[in-house]
């Protein structure tokens, strides 16, 4: 990657003998909208909270646009972080909670006043300067959150969750409303999520941790259709794990088999079955089949046709059929 | 409400109104009589605001008010320098330790407040120990004596209440939250300049309680003077001791004690407004 805006090399930070991340590395490019994906204890917080310089790091080195910040604290990192609770400053209106930042590089007034004016209209909190944290209210307080974190126009955006405190209406709208921003400021936004649903539908590029490791970098499309790992398989979208041979398996997404009454002619597999369990979510239903000799298996359809009670029933024997290429074969 | 319950709360009520609302008339009607030496005990009743008149008039009682007023405000003031960094530290010490800290903060009550007291006595005095040792030393050959002075009342008094001071101090730092900081940090803020912007006025509840807890008590101290400070040291409780048991002036002694409550009124009310708003903020 020739214009990187992150680099982090063989980066390990351990509590005690626990290893939170070990051996991370991973490039970000300028302009990105990255995604770090993972469950809960995967590290992934830690690597964005090492990238703030709000860890210091066992071994392995950050550099930010080329500089190295072995040892420089958070406070000179050219980067700002939108924390997961927000951390807005509970004393200090709104107005003096974004102007934090601008106030310690000692900006003059009017220009601080100028900027906090421009953020605030940016993330369409204008007229709520004077309010207290305290009187705000969660979806607020996230966009307070995130012009504090904003008005510096840093190099380098770090968002841990910026989701999980609303509710889910809100999150939708929000999300494409950060998708927006990053894009309007033409910033690097490092987003930590463990929503793999907000991480695929936000990001240029992400990347899944496991037990604090990397275990696939990709694109969203990448990592549903050419997943690396079981792990990764499973993490990202809901995959059907059918062996293959000893130690070798295929990944095959619930949507990419065929489910027919009768027995398909035009895929190289073919299984007969019967459904267990229908799912219908409007848009798609997704049934559960058990098969004869692979076990039971995840299918999904597409309800194009508009019809009286959906076209398969519960107990209904029907026969799911696939080809090899539909599958990504996997060795781990 | 059944009667046990009734009892339950009438109790204590009955103990204040005998042991405090009793005796607070007892002293408000002594302070409206007149002194009658002869009599026994030598208080003529009667309403007559000469006592009160002469405690704002008289030069002695003036002095006395201001250096109580002085005093119990530099005490304060060390108390707040010397307790903040300690109750900063103890919050910010690892959860496992905490407990030992504040054990070590509270470990003086274990012995009766007069034999600390007695104890500086024995630090101070012009044989004491502190000078035994500043001879011994080299350090001073000929060392001032600091008992009877009234540095000896600052050090008294911000040794006796320390603790008043650092504990609720402690409470308010303690449950600071941690991200705050790092926020101010991750916006550019330097570490003093983070501590002074966020940390130190999300600690003023506490700074104001814990004065107040400390500035309270310390204006009408009456011990610490007396054994400390010695006979050239004015403050209001050693002269409303000397007005009641020397002067054997019972209704002088009386508008004295009554102006030092009200005095102090106004200060607990402060106290207890801070307390409301504080208690406001957490929920």
């Amino acid at each position: 990657m020739t214009d990187s805006i992150v680099k982090i090399e063989g980066l390990t930070k351990r509590y005690g003998a626990v290893p939170a991340v070990e051996g991370v590395d991973l490039e970000i490019a300028r302009g990105e909208l990255f995604a770090l994906l993972g469950g809960s204890g995967c590290g992934k917080t830690t690597l964005l909270r090492a990238i703030a310089g709000l860890e210091t790091p066992d071994a392995g080195r950050i550099l930010i646009d080329g500089q190295d910040m072995t040892g420089v604290p958070a406070h000179r990192r050219p980067v700002n972080m939108m924390f997961q609770s927000y951390a807005l400053f509970p004393h200090m209106d709104v107005t003096a909670n974004v102007g934090y930042g601008l106030r310690r590089e000692g900006r003059p007034r009017p220009e601080v006043a100028r900027r906090v004016a421009e953020v605030l209209a940016l993330v369409r909190l204008e007229g709520l300067g004077a309010r207290k944290p305290a009187q705000l209210s969660g979806g607020q307080r996230q966009r307070v959150a995130l012009a504090r974190a904003l008005v510096k126009r840093p190099k380098l955006l770090l968002l841990d969750e910026p989701l999980a405190a609303l509710d889910r209406k809100l999150r939708e709208g929000t999300r494409f409303e950060l998708v927006r921003l990053q894009e309007q400021l033409g910033l690097t936004f490092v987003v930590v999520t463990h929503d793999q649903e907000e991480a695929m539908s936000m990001a240029t590029r992400l990347a899944v941790m496991n037990a604090g490791r990397i275990v696939q970098t990709g694109t969203p499309h990448d990592l549903y259709e050419r997943p690396a790992s079981r792990f990764v398989a499973d993490f990202i979208g809901v995959a059907n794990i059918l062996e293959l041979t000893a130690g070798r398996w295929l990944a095959l997404r619930p949507e990419k088999i065929r489910l027919a009454a009768e027995r398909p002619g035009d895929t190289t597999h073919a299984v007969a079955g019967r459904i267990v369990d229908i799912a219908y979510e409007g848009d798609r239903s997704l049934y559960r089949v058990a098969t004869e000799g692979r076990g039971t298996m995840l299918v999904s359809t597409t309800n194009v046709a508009r019809t009286r009670d959906g076209a398969f029933r519960r107990d209904q024997q029907v026969w799911l059929g696939w080809s090899d290429e539909q599958g990504q074969p996997l060795d781990e | 409400m059944n009667r046990p319950m009734r009892a339950v709360i009438a109790a204590p009520y009955a103990w204040l109104g005998a042991f405090f609302l009793l005796p607070f008339v007892l002293v408000l009607v002594l302070a409206f009589g007149t002194n009658d030496p002869d009599a026994a005990p030598p208080v003529a009743l009667g309403f007559s605001l000469e006592n009160f008149a002469r405690l704002f008039t008289d030069k002695l009682y003036v002095a006395a008010w201001l250096s109580s007023i002085r005093i119990a405000g530099v005490s304060t003031l060390g108390c707040l320098l010397l307790g903040y960094p300690m109750a900063y530290a103890i919050a910010r010490a690892t959860p496992a330790r905490r407990p030992v800290l504040l054990m070590l903060v509270m470990l003086p009550f274990w012995t009766s407040f007069l034999i600390r007291v007695y104890a500086w006595m024995g630090l101070l005095a012009e044989n004491g120990i502190l000078n035994q040792f500043l001879r011994w030393s080299g350090l001073s050959a000929h060392p001032g004596t600091i008992l009877g002075t009234e540095w000896a009342i600052h050090l008294g008094i911000v040794y006796a209440y320390l603790p008043f001071m650092v504990l609720p101090l402690y409470v308010m730092l303690e449950k600071l939250d941690a991200s705050l900081l790092e926020a101010a940090a991750d916006l550019g803020a330097k570490p003093f300049a983070a501590f002074l912007t966020v940390t130190l006025p999300l600690s003023v509840p506490g700074i104001v309680a814990g004065c107040l807890m400390v500035f309270i008590p310390a204006v009408g101290e009456f011990v610490i003077p007396d054994l400390l400070g010695g006979t050239r040291t004015l403050m209001i409780g050693k002269v409303l001791w000397d007005e009641f048991f020397t002067n054997s002036d019972w209704p002088l002694a009386s508008a004295v004690a009554i102006c030092l409550l009200v005095l102090l009124v106004g200060p607990i009310a402060l106290f207890q407004r801070q307390q409301a708003k504080s208690l406001e903020r957490v929920e």
